[in-house]
């Protein structure tokens, strides 16, 4: 369920990013490096974990899931916290910068 | 249990490459004189070697989050719950040879796989771009 929630992450955050110039300035780039490379190394948990549960590896019991779940969202959550703190602290638009020195950026 | 900690020793060995190559490529960009051609269009493999860094580090900084979710790290000596017990450190070791290199592994080579892709687009003609209103 996490591997899933952070590949749907991935996904969407590639798509916005290939998409719009703005959130490129905006720098979603950095969510798309931190939930791929997440993604990737659940993706080798997930095999070593199918690999030995088999089949009721796909069967996961109901508490399980739920907090799996829950752990997605998250990293999700704590993605999208670094990716602000990078944009603050990078602030691409000058705003920061613009409202620390009174200024309209 | 502690698989996260090769892919984020192989960020740190990435990272200090891409510093010790965007340094060389500084100075080895020497500006042309009365050349009016522009030079091609090519990716410098620091910035390549950047991709490879963010990877294994925004996968590195989740996955210990995960590890912390889950109790098996701690903000306390000695940081790895399993590093406390014999058995457990034997195990954990174990993970970090498989699962932990595999991870370090898989990253590189979709890093590779990046790379050819690069190379491919670089080749290609600029395609012309869309208008729109």
């Amino acid at each position: 369920m996490t591997l899933l929630i952070t590949v749907f992450a991935a996904v969407i955050c590639t798509a916005i990013w290939y998409k719009s110039a703005p959130a490129r300035e905006m720098k979603v780039g950095v969510l798309c490096w931190l939930f791929w490379g997440a993604s990737i190394m659940w993706l080798v948990d997930a095999i070593f974990e199918y690999a030995e549960l088999q089949a009721a590896y796909f069967t996961p019991a109901a508490e399980d899931m739920l907090n799996d779940a829950f752990l997605g969202l998250s990293v999700v959550a704590l993605g999208l916290i670094i990716w602000l703190v990078i944009l603050l602290v990078k602030d691409p638009k000058g705003v920061v910068r613009a409202a620390l020195k009174g200024k309209k950026a | 249990m502690a698989c996260f900690l090769v892919p984020a020793t192989e960020a740190v060995v990435a990272t200090i490459a891409t510093k010790f190559v965007a340094k060389k490529e500084k100075e080895m960009t020497v500006a042309p004189i009365g050349d009016e051609q522009a030079p091609a269009e090519k990716i410098p493999f620091s910035r390549k070697l950047k991709w490879l860094t963010n990877l294994l580090w925004g996968g590195a900084a989740l996955l210990a989050f995960e590890h912390v979710w889950h109790g098996e790290v701690t903000p306390w000596f000695p940081f790895l719950t399993a590093a406390g017990d014999p058995a457990d450190a034997a195990e954990m070791l174990h993970e970090m040879a498989t699962a932990g290199v595999m991870m370090a592994v898989l990253v590189t080579a979709v890093w590779l796989v990046m790379l050819g892709v690069a190379h491919v687009i670089e080749k290609r003609p600029a395609a012309p771009r869309l208008e729109t209103k």
